[in-house]
């Protein structure tokens, strides 16, 4: 048992501790917390398995920015903890019964197709490359469309939050500086011609 | 040495808690957004495992766009889940019958 394996182990273990922890514990916030520690130690069997740039890029982009959003909803909404887990029990045994055979099954697979597969060397590493070298020759060259369509997948869903969330409250007073800066004088400033005011009795 | 089984190994479990959480948490949508995280993340690990003992970068680049869709899913998943909580003041799953399925 060398040392890689040893760490593959520890890592494993609490990336299955914690992900029990998310959907077992009633406090969301506890449960985010949780799946911060899941991603993260996922993150570290990534870097085992040679996938330095993925395993960066996991922890940056679900670590900091995902799971602060899921934080930042959760913490939005006002959500009383008393209700929750009231169906639970109802759907427990069900639940348990179809992710344990879900479970052997997908193991039995995995014990049958794994010993066609002969381990080999890092295969980035025998190229001459760094990971992200090897990452990146493929992704731009063979699938820079889909690099491509990805942005654009990025940008849409960007611009989609905005007008999801966007409200419009009525009766609400407020300034459109659209129409302030284009107002003109003959709006505001209306001159008429009148007679000079006199006191009463006197002649101007 | 780490095989190949031992990484879809892990990645069958993660998968399997992941479902088993649907299947629970059947009052709290923000937990059901993530256990279909936790479902991603499971099938991640599998493509990077066929990736490195294949030798193929395939599996890395399909991570990577799996990424960028899980991070684009989540915040309109939200949105909308915000949305809903303004119009219908609750996240339990069972209240959320509008539609009459």
């Amino acid at each position: 048992m060398t040392f890689e394996l040893v760490c593959f182990y520890v890592f494993a273990a609490v990336a299955a501790a914690a992900a029990l922890a998310v959907i077992s514990v009633r406090n969301p916030v506890v449960a985010a917390l949780s799946l911060v520690l899941t991603f993260f130690s996922m993150a570290c069997v990534w870097l085992l398995a040679d996938a330095e740039f993925l395993a960066v890029a996991l922890v940056l982009v679900y670590v900091g920015a995902v799971m602060v959003l899921f934080l930042f909803v959760v913490m939005m909404l006002d959500i009383e903890l008393v209700p929750l887990r009231e169906t639970a029990s109802r759907f427990l045994p069900i639940g348990v019964a179809v992710a344990a055979v879900m479970l052997v099954e997908m193991l039995m697979l995995i014990g049958v197709r794994s010993l066609k597969v002969e381990p080999i060397a890092d295969p980035a590493a025998t190229a001459g490359l760094s990971n992200i070298e090897w990452l990146a020759r493929s992704l731009f060259t063979d699938y820079l469309l889909p690099f491509e369509v990805a942005a654009l997948i990025l940008t849409v869903g960007l611009i989609a939050a905005v007008p999801l969330t966007l409200r419009h409250r009525v009766g609400v007073k407020k300034q459109n500086p659209s129409r302030q800066v284009q107002v003109r004088r003959e709006d505001r400033l209306r001159i008429i011609k009148m007679a000079a005011e006199t006191k009463q009795g006197e002649s101007p | 040495m780490i095989t190949l089984a031992h990484v879809l190994t892990l990645g069958a479990v993660l998968f399997c808690i992941a479902v088993a959480g649907i299947f629970i948490n059947r009052k709290n949508v923000i937990v059901l957004l993530m256990c279909i995280e936790l479902m991603l993340l499971a099938v991640n690990t599998n493509f990077v495992a066929f990736s490195r003992f294949l030798g193929d970068p395939a599996g890395q680049v399909f991570v990577f766009f799996i990424l960028t869709v899980a991070a684009a899913e989540a915040a309109i998943g939200l949105a909308i889940l915000v949305v809903l909580f303004r119009n219908r003041a609750t996240i339990d799953v069972t209240d959320i019958d509008r539609l009459k399925g």
